[in-house]
């Protein structure tokens, strides 16, 4: 572990030298960087590049062939109560009730005993967060009763009653009209605000990511270093460039101002152009919470600046 | 000028129109049926009155009243109800017990790829095998009494549900059980709070489809080896060319598998109406 590494151990979530592969397709590769407690860390990227991937190593649900990851110092194995999740689809369970679905985070580890007990005041806390998302009146409908920006609503919602030390977001306006896709960002930034929860969004949208995170990670396969293009090289996505963000909670006009739109631009090149390849070394990496460490054969030796 | 219109549309309006629902339409031909029936039977009766082949109105309602109303001279028992009962208890319990046990297999099947894998190609297998065919393989292993008819109805429906409840538990999206884990649950509590809730009403729909199968699997047992039953009571007078008495039994066995579906179908569609509405959230 080096300098920079061991300095970001202590932040709530830590990836190092993480590879993750599908047969023989490279899709993750000596991915490394590190997430405070309280930021709302947007991950963008060409689609295919693996952001999913990561998502889900970073849940649990997937391991990672080698490289070591941790939440809150403690090495992450399987899903586990410390991440929540938001889905794109499929976050709400369609047999239960609003109310339900969004108390089954008290409800689901309780014995009969304890549900019996305690199902009032659960209910009420479920209240205070489905009234925040505005959805009281809807608490006893079925999901399929309600629209997607709605069923959004209640999946947050599940997910912070469990009071998660990370909530977990996979493109969870992906499905929504633009409209309703706005709305819903701004109400996870005053969410945000209030709380100041540590969130972990994944999306392949630039101005989502750029709008909502206080960091944004870039994740991408085009780049090189030292190894070239050879036929044995594989070469699978990592971090290419990491900015850190105002937290104001701004108006969505915020997305057509000129640095709004600069940033995108650039990331648009760095990121998503594969005719752009920026060498290891160069990567824009000046967040603080981030971090490199490289292979002996991908920098063989120090670089000058380009 | 409005026929002009309409010829001018490129599909008939027939095909277009709303459907709704019209109860005359559907009765038509009910009474047609009915109607060619008791003219054909007035004709027959006509030429011979002691014609069996097609029993008048009143020849049926005198058989039904023997049947259901009279008490059998030889047993004391009223016949049709025995009959009824003697036969809904074996279709229920084959039913049931196949209900239940296609549940848990499809259930774990449906989560579990080892057991998965462990079980397809066997249930597969007994799903291809004709169960009349294997209903005197029954009959000499667990002999002529209850056991071998509620077999047949179990093994030739299990199959059925256990493999329609595997699809449908494979079908709940994986995101719904990782979610589940990170909100508490166990394997435990995925299976009884998450997973089963969710395929009850599926179960309920499978039983529907295979009680037709079920019917046909009790009638014939109980044709080949019985003492009571609706199914031995129709190849039991069969040999005495009793249309009366048939032609009614069969209209009963319809109407009771008719009621089996309807109350199935009242109960997913007031007890699971996520369920109806194709909710998947």
């Amino acid at each position: 572990m080096n300098e920079a590494s061991a300095s970001t151990a202590r932040r709530l979530l830590h990836l190092e030298d993480v590879y993750k592969s599908y047969g023989d397709k490279l899709v993750l590769e000596n991915i490394d960087f590190a997430v405070r407690a309280g930021t709302l860390c947007s991950v963008v990227g060409p689609s295919g590049c693996g952001k999913s991937t990561l998502f889900r190593l970073v849940l649990g649900q997937e391991a990672a062939d080698s490289g070591r990851l941790f939440v809150d110092g403690r090495p992450i194995d399987g899903p586990a109560q410390d991440r929540g999740i938001v889905y794109q689809r499929y976050s709400l369970y369609p047999h239960l009730t609003v109310i339900e679905n969004a108390m089954l985070g008290k409800t689901l580890p309780a014995g009969f005993g304890e549900r019996r007990r305690r199902a009032k005041e659960w209910r009420e806390e479920a209240m205070q967060y489905l009234e925040r998302a505005g959805l009281a009146a809807h608490a006893d409908k079925h999901p399929h009763e309600l629209s997607g920006g709605m069923q959004q609503r209640v999946a947050i919602a599940q997910a912070l009653i469990k009071r998660p030390k990370i909530l977990m977001m996979d493109e969870p306006f992906g499905a929504l009209d633009p409209e309703t896709r706005e709305n819903m960002q701004v109400f996870l930034l005053e969410l945000w605000e209030e709380e100041r929860m540590t969130i972990f969004f994944v999306t392949h949208d630039m101005e989502e990511a750029i709008y909502l995170g206080t960091r944004v990670v870039v994740l991408s396969q085009h780049y090189t270093d030292d190894r070239g293009h050879g036929p044995g090289v594989k070469r699978g996505a990592r971090v290419v460039c990491d900015y850190e963000l105002p937290s104001a909670v701004a108006s969505t006009k915020v997305k057509r101002s000129p640095e709004f739109v600069a940033l995108a631009d650039e990331i648009r090149r760095i990121g998503f152009d594969p005719k752009v390849l920026q060498h290891v070394t160069e990567f824009n990496l000046r967040h603080p919470d981030s971090f490199q460490t490289l292979q002996p054969e991908e920098a063989r030796g120090p670089r000058e600046a380009a | 000028m409005a026929d002009a219109a309409a010829h001018a549309r490129s599909a008939p309006p027939s095909l277009l129109a709303p459907l709704r629902r019209n109860f005359l339409l559907g009765l038509l031909p009910f009474l047609v049926v009915a109607a060619v029936y008791f003219f054909a039977s007035q004709q027959r009766l006509a030429e011979n009155p002691q014609d069996k082949l097609l029993p008048s109105l009143a020849q049926m309602a005198d058989a039904v009243w023997q049947h259901a109303f009279q008490p059998d001279p030889r047993t004391g028992d009223y016949l049709l109800l025995a009959d009824t009962w003697a036969s809904l208890k074996r279709i229920g319990i084959g039913v049931g017990l196949a209900a239940l046990a296609g549940l848990l297999a499809g259930i774990n099947m449906g989560l579990l790829p080892k057991v998965r894998m462990l079980l397809s190609p066997f249930l597969t297998f007994l799903s291809m095998v004709p169960p009349l065919a294997i209903l005197p393989i029954l009959f000499i292993a667990l002999g002529v009494d209850e056991l071998s008819k509620v077999a047949l109805i179990f093994l030739g429906v299990f199959p059925v549900i256990a493999r329609d409840l595997m699809m449908s538990t494979a079908q709940i999206p994986r995101e719904q059980i990782v979610k589940a884990i990170t909100l508490g649950a166990t394997t435990t509590t995925v299976i009884y709070r998450i997973v089963l809730p969710q395929v009850l009403p599926r179960l309920i729909d499978a039983v529907r489809l295979s009680l037709g199968g079920a019917w046909l699997f009790l009638i014939a047992a109980e044709a080949i080896a019985s003492t009571e039953g609706l199914g031995y009571r129709i190849f039991l007078v069969r040999r005495y060319l009793s249309m009366d008495v048939i032609l009614p039994y069969v209209l009963w066995i319809t109407a009771l598998g008719f009621a089996a579906d309807w109350l199935l179908r009242q109960v997913v569609l007031r007890r699971y109406r996520w369920y109806v509405a194709g909710g998947s959230a």
